[in-house]
């Protein structure tokens, strides 16, 4: 059932009813989904959500969408997994990788977009769209072919090869756009004026953005109903990172969990786009707006719309902010593929890379129980790493060639 | 100087409907002085009580964000295109 009241401003506070609308029309501020929590208390248990399906939609009660069916391709329930080699190589006892690589296309960006397709089907849309940075792009495109709707995709020309194809293979219209993200989100919000279209992350971003606080769900019930001392995030417009810590609060604020919340929650940037870390190390909560120039193109997002949010939850929640060179990115992939297995884009680098940070500052303490999302696949952003892997060898078939070309490369045949 | 300003949905109620407005302004903040006139109450909308943008107001001048200009100072010429457009999230 749904528990959803009314769009409020964050800003100013006046109240909206729940249409496809995304900025109070008084004061530009975002609009956020309020619910009933006195009656969420009463009507959500351990018990329905354990009996729920393996995947986001076991927190259905706790998603602002009606009763109808909903766009599903299996997103969310993803691996919490114990990360006993990396932690070990940092010193740290209780490490935990919540692994969403494995959604069904390769990004955190199904969560947030099976909840805006679902509402765009139940407001009536015919067409699905977005501005992306790329992981959107495919998720976008994979669940407007699931739910049959049209679908628009606007991407920056420049992207990754693997989130072109990723995105495309669903077959929608998908459109290069000859800039940076920012100027195609401001293209795309000046398209959401002129189009009856449902552009997720701009007149459906209230119930998009939702989405996110499954991840916060999620890694609690994972760890037995506790919220995590320490949560790592790698951040672009600060939107998913604002509503992880929600979803704390509101597994906390509903009675579902064994301990308070006291997660020390971490913004994660690269430090060619890192606007929100500067500006926590300038100790304001006004972003100045930059330029992105870094090889993490999913946190290229040089004017991040929930900066500010962002900011204050690491307050709120004494937190921190790190931003981390590209070289230290390509790094942090590469530790932790060789050590968990994982294979992440340069967002998950972004965030061993800092995690590596807070351990070298001693924040971390060894058995606080520290997670890190990784949110995107390694398999997208190729382009990244291919340099720095190696030895590579190539050889003709034979024993005598397989056995110089080992010694050449200065390896040990065990 | 004769520019376009594009009006953002949110705002229309006060520019009775229209999307695009011309006026007449040497620099930006000039030109929301003169929308003010027009379309009292436009000002408050875009600017805090300090007469800053708002935290979650975007305006671009022929594209670029006017954070990375000079602001309110930002010069206008004859033909520019002021875009006035919502934050909105992202990834």
């Amino acid at each position: 059932m749904s528990y959803t009241k009314a769009l409020r401003c964050r800003e100013c506070g006046r109240e909206y009813s729940l249409e496809p609308i995304h900025v109070c029309e008084f004061c530009f501020g975002p609009l956020e989904v309020v619910y009933d929590y006195a009656a969420m208390a009463g009507g959500v248990t351990r018990e329905n959500i354990i009996l729920g399906p393996y995947s986001m939609w076991r927190y259905r009660d706790l998603l602002p969408v009606g009763e109808g069916e909903v766009v599903d391709i299996n997103a969310g329930f993803t691996p919490l997994i114990p990360a006993n080699n990396l932690g070990r190589t940092l010193g740290l006892k209780n490490l935990y990788l919540k692994n969403d690589c494995v959604n069904p296309s390769y990004s955190f960006k199904d969560r947030v977009v099976s909840v805006a397709a679902t509402k765009a089907r139940e407001f009536g849309f015919k067409t699905l769209a977005c501005a992306s940075t790329g992981n959107l792009a495919c998720a976008v495109a994979a669940h407007g072919a699931k739910a049959g709707l049209e679908t628009y995709v606007f991407i920056p020309a420049d992207l990754e090869q693997g989130k072109i194809v990723g995105a495309a293979i669903y077959g929608p219209t998908l459109v290069a756009v000859e800039g940076s993200y920012d100027e195609v989100n401001r293209l795309c919000s000046e398209l959401a004026d002129r189009y009856p279209w449902a552009f997720v992350n701009i007149n459906i971003r209230p119930y998009y953005a939702e989405g996110s606080k499954t991840l916060g769900y999620e890694v609690a019930e994972q760890l037995g109903w506790r919220a995590p001392d320490w949560a790592i995030v790698p951040v672009a417009s600060g939107s998913m990172f604002t509503k992880i810590y929600k979803g704390f609060k509101e597994l906390e604020h509903i009675g579902l969990l064994n301990n308070g919340v006291d997660t020390h929650m971490v913004v994660a940037q690269a430090r060619g786009c890192s606007p929100i870390v500067n500006a926590f190390e300038q100790e304001t909560l006004n972003i100045r707006p930059v330029k992105p120039h870094t090889i993490a193109k999913s946190l290229a997002i040089g004017n991040p719309a929930d900066g500010y949010y962002a900011l204050k939850t690491i307050r709120e929640s004494h937190g921190a902010a790190v931003a981390v060179m590209d070289p230290e990115v390509v790094e942090g992939m590469k530790l932790l593929a060789e050590t968990e297995g994982i294979f992440a884009e340069t967002a998950g680098g972004v965030a061993i890379a800092a995690l590596k940070h807070l351990v070298a500052a001693d924040a971390i303490g060894a058995e606080d129980v520290t997670v890190v999302y990784v949110t995107g696949s390694g398999l997208k952003t190729q382009e990244a790493v291919a340099d720095a892997l190696g030895p590579r060898l190539v050889i003709k078939p034979t024993v005598h060639s397989f056995e110089e070309a080992v010694k050449e490369a200065g390896k040990v045949v065990p | 100087m004769v520019v376009k300003v594009r009006i953002p949905t949110p705002l229309r109620r006060l520019t009775n409907g229209r999307e695009i407005l011309e006026i007449t302004a040497a620099d930006l903040g000039q030109g929301i002085e003169s929308m003010e006139t027009q379309f009292p109450g436009l000002k408050e909308r875009l600017c805090d009580e300090e007469g800053e943008i708002r935290r979650f107001v975007n305006i671009y001048v022929n594209g670029e964000d006017v954070r990375f200009l000079q602001g309110l100072a930002t010069s206008l010429e004859a033909g520019d295109e002021v875009s006035i457009v919502p934050a909105v999230a992202g990834g």
